[in-house]
Order: structure tokens, then C-alpha cells, then sequence
């Protein structure tokens, strides 16, 4: 009960943002030069004027950009995100079909960089200023230094080129017809070096972010406590400070979300992959202005939902939050 | 009596680049069974360190380069670690200072006793829930059931410090070392704890190493002292010989700067009023539009007092009493909801904003922490120099009369080139009162000047207050908790709690006889109130 009154306030919350951001972007668009019709005629090779006239009554692309606007925002409210003109069919399939690639993505990326940065971050933190945090340090800044493109790129050169042991793109074998498992370890084996182009820059923060707050508990007075209480210095590490280092963490998730949103389109590039990051892309470039919004809509969404749910996991991991 | 635990000849080294070599140097302590050994020393004396070198907790860099620490016919400092850990807690339990932070947040209390056991015993669960409700009830929590469930931050700080308590005691080590256990709690609440403490000691027959900076505590409950001072040992013995006789110089200051209960004879008193607060009240809200959520506090509840022209008007009461919401309102720092505040014939709760300002050169404040209230990027002077800048004053008039405020407060003029991190705390709480005075203020408002700073730095900055009070004519407003503070230097007293003004007088008729229960009970907390400081301390107030 407590949970759901959270759940709507919070949306209730993110309506307004949601709304002005899509207003926002619809405007936007409209300065781009081109509309849809112009870039499906482009395809085709060309059309008449009294063509195009019908084609824009079509699409209703012929009234103003308030009415234009009006009608999609209606439509909204009866959740109808509307049809691609390019794609030909409607924006919730057209999304629907890409969104699995990009969570899937997103999911273990951010997965990785949580659980690889807080490793790190624990080992530097109880080594600190000696050699395996130098060590530590260093490599999280050179991943954080290097944009995650290069690091695609250089890792299809070497492992998929040179060494071949990975594939260089795609999601998964198309036309090997896997099912079952065999999919499963395929597709894994597809993500391996997209998950890491996108985690390494993510682990770098993490990791820094989780030194410094080991390092912060590890001086607060209830770790002297621990101490003076004969424990022995891992369960001081694993029974006090790794849950109140935790908690800055666990905030960086929810802010990084959209960031990581972000990200992925760089990756689903370079990696050729079927996500919702390369469908915005696309969208962009052929104008198509429905299937934009309509993947605006679902990031925001999502974001939402992440900061909702790590919002929950906070007011978990700390009793001094209360709801 | 037998000896648990003794320190030979025991040195600390701190590392290069530390203001004195050693934090401890060839210090030699006996602790017996049954008795409570108070270790007194100001900031610095290295009685931290002590506590460190004895449970092998250092800080970093921190090493014992000499002596030995005899427990139970072994060397502390030969141990190793894991079999330092089998006597940390088991052994030697441990109580800090600041119940607020000692504990861990994110874990209940019962879990945090009960860790000692899963530490240190094979116990089972079922057993060790039982015995931490024992150990709550033992160091009486209301509810101990309940409370084993509550996490720290719904306990009040007593309640913590009992838990802590609880805590150190729950494998009845033969050695407790308290490390200024009451410092950060309430007069009544510390009376509490030292009650209890003095009962379970008795009960267990532990011996009790009472680390304290307050002599008052020290009289309250030591069997013994060991006085401190920069890493040595200056002076040791039973209680009542040094309470009553001490040798050393050091002692002999100390005690001097403890402020006797008893009020000195009043002086004359102007009745004409300067400021006036009548029904002054002052409410927080918290919370959104959920209603569960609202909280409401009523800090300060119609509030009426006079403040003489030239008077000191003392405002006690405990955290929460609503005494600093009350300054706040007095200089306009706080918005209070009702009532108004004269100052001479102006009415500063009606003031606007900018009228307000104009005013502020007539009323100033003083804050509590010398080191939070000064802006460490700038240097001393500017401080100081910004009020009369702002106020009209050409910046090199200003910065002059800095220079003059300095030496007014007895700081060195050329030291207003420099930051506030160059001063001690003493000194930054003269820059303090050098940047209230600065503006020549008519009334000064002083919330807690003297709280944060060690005895004998207390007694220095009193007296300066006392003299510039006579030297300025100044009115003071003087809010604290410390009622032998009050005793000394307030004319009339005003007792607050829970935002009500309970009582209202003449120093003397509210410490000779108090109306209300609770201003009993706050003088009936005033630790060491049986014990008169034995050279009659007109230090305080006399000249320098």
C-alpha cells in the first residue's frame, strides 16, 4: 500500500516533465528542414506535386503544427503513440520489436559496471594509496577518459578482425535458427563486446564513486566501534561499511539511467545492433517525427521506472528514510 | 586492590610533520578492579591516544615506541592482531563519545548487541535476543523489546548512549573504557548515564577507565584522577585529594577554571529595559500535502523577557528547549510567527527585510562552533571588515578598525592577514566576537560562545566578555547549556523548556531557589554540584 501510494505520487510527479519534453521535441522537429513526406519521396525517386499534396492530407502533415500537435497529444491520452510512415506499421510495434536488444544491453551493461565498480571500488578503498589502488585508479580513469565508440572500434579490430574469437556486430547468427539455450548463449555471446564498450565508461565512475565513499565510512565513528567490538576487518568491511557506502551507489544508478539511454545509441552503432538507440537514429534522419516521440516516450518511461525502483531499493537499504 | 590493567612507561610517536613528537610520552597508570580511574585533560592531551594504544587502535601512522600495557599478565602492545581482537570487546569494552555516530545507522540496535555475541560466543539466537532484551533492561531503556527493534535515529541520544552502553557491557569485560561518555548529551540525560554507569561498575565489579575534559564529571564519579596535559602524565591520585588539594600548576588551572555553581553578589542593574520580548513564538512545520507526514514543532512558545540596559540575561535550557530558535528570532535570523521584539523604541519583529539590515548594527550575534562560523576562504580581517562595509564604512576605514577590534579582543592586529584555520579555537572565537563588535552593536546576542572550547580557553574568553561588557556597556543576551557558565556571568536567568519560558529572575533567586521542578532538575543534573572548586575562582571575572 505504501509502495503504491510512492508509485503514484512519483508518476504523478514525472507527468508534467514527460509532457513538456514531448511538447518540446515536437516543436523541435519542426525546425529540421524536410517532413516525412519529403524523405519517403526521396526513397521512392521523386513524385509529383499532387502526389505529395495527398500524401501530406494522408499523414496529416497538411494542417498547422499546433493542430498537428494538438491531435498527437490527444492521442497520447488514449495511448496511441501512432503510425511510421516509414516503417509502415504502428510506433508501439515498431518499438516493441527493438526494445528487448536495447534492455537487454542496458540491463547487463549496467549489471556489469555496478558489480565490476564496486569490486574495484572495495579492493582500491582497502588498498589505499598502495600499488593495487594506483593500479585500480589509473585503469578507471583511462576507461573513463576514452570515449566508448574507440573502444568498440578497437574491440571488433582485435577480437573480432584480427583474433576472430568474437562476432563484430549484430545481435544474433540471422538465419542459424537457434532456439532454446543455443539462442540464449548466442545472443550472449553477440553482447559480450557491446556490454562492455557501454559498461567500461559507467565502472569507471562507479568505481571511483564507491573508493571514496569506503573511504568515507571506513573513518565514521561506528566503524571504530566495530573495531573496538574485537571484529575482524572483513566483517567490519562486509557487516558495516559496505551497506552505508552502498547508498551513494545506489543514487548514481538512478541518475546514470538516462545517461546510459544515451549511450547506447554510440554502441547499437558501431555494433550494428536492433535497438531502440540506431531506431532513434533512423527516426531522426527520415523525420519520422511519431516514431521519435513515441521513443522518447518510452525512454522517459523508463528512466521513470528506474528511479522509481531504486528509489524503493534506498528506502530499503536505509531505515532513516521514511516514506 | 587488584590491578587489571597497568600502563609503564608508555609512548606514543606521532608521524613527522605532527606539531610534537610524541602524543603520548612515558606515561604510567594503574587500574584496579572496581574502580573508576577518570583520565582529565583538555583537547590534545593525548588522552585519545591512550584509549587507541590500548585496544591497538591507532590511527594510521600512530605507533607505541615504549612501555608496555599490562592486561592480565600480557603485553597489549605484543599481541597481534587477531589475538588483540579475542580481547576488544570481550575483554576490554569500549564507549564513545558521540552516541549519534558511534552506532551504525543501517542496523538495528538489537543486532549491533548482538553482534558482540555472534563475535565473540558460540551462543544461539534464541539465546542471544534473550540476553540483549536482559542487557537493554540492565541499562534501563523503556521498552526494551521494542527498542531492540529500533534503529538508532529512533532512539533519543541518552537512549543510544545506553545502548552503547549495553553494548560494551554485554560480555561483562573486566575493563570498561569510557571515552567522554556524556559530552554530548543533555545535563539531566549525562546525570542519568553517569548514574548508571556508577551502578553497573558497582554491580560487575568492573574497572572503569573514565576518559573526561569536565571536572564536575570528574567529582561526580571518580574513585580516582590522572590529570593529562600535552602527552603527560602531570598528576595522579585518589579523587578527593585532588579535587581538594591539587599539586601540579595544571591542576591547580584547571580546577581554577571551572566556574562554581554559586552566583557571585549581584551587581546594580539598571531597570530601564533595552530590549523587550513579549509573546515571541515560533513554530516549524514539516511535511508535505500527505497530513501523516506533517510535523509540527513549537520551538518557542510565547516567549516575555527584559533585557537591562547593561545587564546579562542568561537563557538555559537543554537542546530542544528552543533557546537558539529564540536567539535566531532576536536577530531576525528566524522570522518568528508572533509578538514583537524592541529594541529601544523599534520593533524588529515588524521590521521588512531591508529594514532589518539597517538595524543589525545595533543587535549582533555570536555563534557556538569557532570553526563553522567563519568563512575559511577569507581572511581574518575581512571578516571582520565586512560588516562595517556593508554598512557604509570605506574598505580601509574598515580594515583599520579591524585592526582595533583585534587588539580589543586581546588578538595580535597583524594577525588579520590571516585565515581562520591558522587560529586556534579560542582565537576564532575572539575573531567572532571581534566581527560582532565590529559594528559597535548595542546588544549582543551570544548563542552558546563557549561551549566548544576546552576549560581554560572558557574561562580566557568569558573573562573577555565580561570585560568588554563593562568597558562597552554593553547588553547580552547569553544563551547556554552549562549552568555553571550562567551562574557566573548572567544577571538574570531565564530556564526554557520544550519553547516555554518555565521560570525568570535573578541569577541568584533562580540558582538560591528555583520556583520550578524543572529548574531543580537541571540543578540537581549540574554535575559535581556537591563540590566547590577549593581557590574561590575569581579568575573568571577578574582582570586578566
Amino acid at each position: 500500500m505504501r509502495v503504491l501510494l510512492l508509485a503514484l505520487r512519483r508518476l504523478a510527479a514525472s507527468l508534467p516533465t514527460l509532457f513538456v519534453l514531448l511538447v518540446g521535441l515536437f516543436l523541435l522537429l519542426q525546425l529540421a528542414p524536410g517532413d516525412t513526406v519529403d524523405a519517403l519521396v526521396a526513397q521512392i525517386g521523386g513524385g509529383d506535386p499532387t502526389m505529395i499534396e495527398e500524401l501530406r492530407r494522408y499523414y496529416g502533415l497538411d494542417v498547422s503544427v499546433a493542430v498537428q500537435l494538438g491531435r498527437y497529444v490527444w492521442r497520447l491520452l488514449q495511448l496511441d503513440l501512432g503510425y511510421s510512415a516509414i516503417y509502415g506499421k504502428p510506433v508501439a510495434d515498431v518499438i516493441l520489436e527493438r526494445l528487448p536488444a536495447t534492455l537487454l544491453l542496458m540491463g547487463s551493461a549496467l549489471s556489469f559496471a555496478f558489480a565490476a565498480g564496486m569490486a574495484l571500488g572495495v579492493l582500491a578503498a582497502r588498498r589505499v594509496n598502495r600499488w593495487p589502488d594506483t593500479l585500480i585508479s589509473t585503469l578507471g580513469l583511462i576507461f573513463y577518459a576514452t570515449p566508448s565508440f574507440w573502444f568498440g572500434l578497437m574491440g571488433i579490430v582485435i577480437f573480432a578482425v584480427k583474433l576472430g574469437w568474437l562476432p563484430a556486430g549484430g545481435f544474433e547468427e540471422i538465419g542459424a535458427g537457434y532456439t532454446g539455450f543455443r539462442r540464449v548463449a548466442d545472443i550472449a555471446w553477440h553482447l559480450l563486446l557491446p556490454t562492455l564498450t557501454l559498461a567500461l565508461i559507467f565502472l569507471a565512475t562507479y568505481l571511483r564513486i564507491m573508493r571514496a565513499s569506503m573511504l568515507e565510512v571506513m573513518n565514521l565513528d561506528f566503524v571504530r566501534t566495530a573495531k573496538a567490538k574485537g571484529l575482524s576487518p572483513g566483517r567490519v568491511i562486509t557487516a558495516h561499511v559496505l551497506r552505508n557506502a552502498l547508498l551513494p551507489m545506489v543514487t548514481l544508478i538512478g541518475l546514470q539511467a538516462g545517461t546510459m539511454l544515451g549511450g547506447s545509441v554510440v554502441v547499437e552503432s558501431v555494433f550494428a545492433l536492433p535497438g531502440l538507440g540506431r531506431l532513434a537514429y533512423e527516426a531522426v534522419v527520415q523525420r519520422d517525427l511519431n516514431t521519435l516521440l513515441g521513443i522518447v516516450f518510452v525512454s522517459a518511461l523508463l528512466v521513470i521506472v528506474i528511479n522509481f525502483i531504486v528509489d524503493l531499493l534506498y528506502a530499503r537499504l536505509d531505515p532513516r528514510i521514511a516514506t | 586492590m587488584k590491578t587489571v590493567l597497568s600502563i609503564e612507561g608508555l609512548t606514543v610517536a606521532l608521524p613527522p610533520g605532527a606539531d610534537r613528537p610524541h602524543a603520548l610520552e612515558d606515561v604510567s597508570l594503574a587500574l584496579s578492579a572496581n574502580e573508576i580511574l577518570c583520565v582529565v585533560g583538555e583537547s590534545g592531551s593525548g588522552k585519545s591516544m591512550m584509549t587507541g594504544a590500548l585496544l591497538g587502535l591507532l590511527p594510521e601512522g600512530v605507533r607505541a615506541t615504549a612501555g608496555k600495557i599490562l592486561f592480565d599478565g600480557e603485553d597489549l602492545l605484543t599481541l597481534g592482531d587477531a589475538a588483540l581482537r579475542k580481547i576488544r570487546g570481550a575483554r576490554i569494552g569500549m564507549v564513545f563519545q558521540e552516541p549519534m555516530t558511534a552506532l551504525n545507522p543501517l542496523r538495528t540496535i538489537g543486532d549491533q548487541i548482538a553482534e558482540m555475541f555472534r563475535t565473540h560466543t558460540d551462543l544461539v539466537s534464541a539465546e542471544i535476543t534473550q540476553r540483549v532484551i536482559d542487557l537493554l533492561r540492565d541499562v534501563h531503556i523503556p521498552h526494551p523489546e521494542e527498542a531492540r527493534r529500533a534503529y538508532p535515529h529512533e532512539l533519543s541520544g541518552g537512549q543510544r548512549q545506553r545502548a552503547m552502553i549495553a553494548m560494551a557491557l554485554a560480555l561483562e569485560p573486566r575493563v570498561l573504557i569510557a571515552d567522554e561518555p556524556t559530552t554530548a548529551l543533555d545535563v539531566t540525560t549525562q546525570a542519568q548515564i553517569l548514574k548508571l554507569i556508577r551502578e553497573l561498575q558497582q554491580r560487575k565489579g568492573t574497572a572503569v577507565l573514565f576518559i573526561t575534559h569536565d571536572f564536575g564529571v570528574v567529582a561526580e564519579i571518580a574513585d580516582r584522577v590522572a590529570v593529562m596535559q600535552r602527552g603527560r602524565l602531570v598528576e595522579a591520585g585518589r579523587a578527593e585529594d585532588i579535587l581538594k588539594r591539587p599539586q601540579h600548576l595544571y591542576t591547580k588551572a584547571l580546577i581554577a577554571a571551572v566556574p562554581p555553581l554559586v552566583p557571585p553578589p549581584p551587581k546594580a542593574v539598571t531597570a530601564e529595559p533595552i530590549l523587550r520580548i513579549e509573546h515571541v513564538s515560533k513554530t516549524y512545520r514539516k511535511g508535505g500535502l500527505w497530513s501523516r507526514h506533517r510535523r509540527v514543532t513549537h520551538a518557542v512558545q510565547d516567549a516575555n523577557l527584559v533585557l537591562p540596559r547593561g545587564g546579562t540575561l542568561g537563557i538555559v535550557g537543554e537542546s530542544g528547549s528552543g533557546k537558539s530558535t529564540l536567539a535566531r528570532c532576536i536577530v531576525r535570523l528566524l522570522d518568528p510567527d508572533s509578538g514583537s521584539i524592541h529594541l529601544g523604541g523599534t520593533d524588529l519583529a515588524r521590521l521588512s527585510r531591508s529594514a532589518m539590515r539597517e538595524q543589525t548594527r545595533r543587535i549582533q550575534m555570536v555563534f557556538q562552533d569557532p570553526f563553522a562560523s567563519l568563512n575559511p576562504r577569507r581572511r581574518a580581517g575581512e571578516l571582520v571588515a565586512q560588516g562595517p562595509i556593508i554598512h557604509g564604512e570605506t574598505p580601509a576605514k574598515a580594515l583599520a578598525k579591524a585592526k582595533d577590534m583585534f587588539a580589543l579582543v586581546g588578538l595580535d592586529p597583524d594577525a588579520t592577514e590571516r585565515y581562520p584555520h591558522e587560529f586556534s579555537g579560542g582565537q576564532r572565537q575572539r575573531i567572532g566576537l571581534a566581527r560582532a563588535l565590529a559594528l559597535e552593536p548595542e546588544v549582543l546576542v551570544a548563542d552558546e560562545p563557549v561551549s566548544a572550547l576546552d576549560v581554560s580557553v572558557q574561562a580566557q574568553v568569558l573573562r573577555l566578555l565580561a570585560d568588554l561588557r563593562s568597558r562597552l556597556g554593553l547588553s547580552v543576551v547569553f544563551i547556554t547549556h552549562d549552568l555553571r557558565v550562567a551562574a557566573q556571568i548572567c544577571d538574570r536567568i531565564a530556564v526554557m523548556k520544550s519553547g516555554v519560558v518555565v521560570e525568570e529572575g535573578r541569577t541568584a533567586e533562580v540558582f538560591g531557589a528555583p520556583r520550578h521542578s524543572y529548574t531543580r532538575a537541571l540543578l540537581a543534573s549540574v554535575p559535581g554540584r556537591g563540590w566547590t572548586p577549593p581557590e574561590r575562582s575569581d579568575v573568571l571575572l577578574a582582570a586578566p
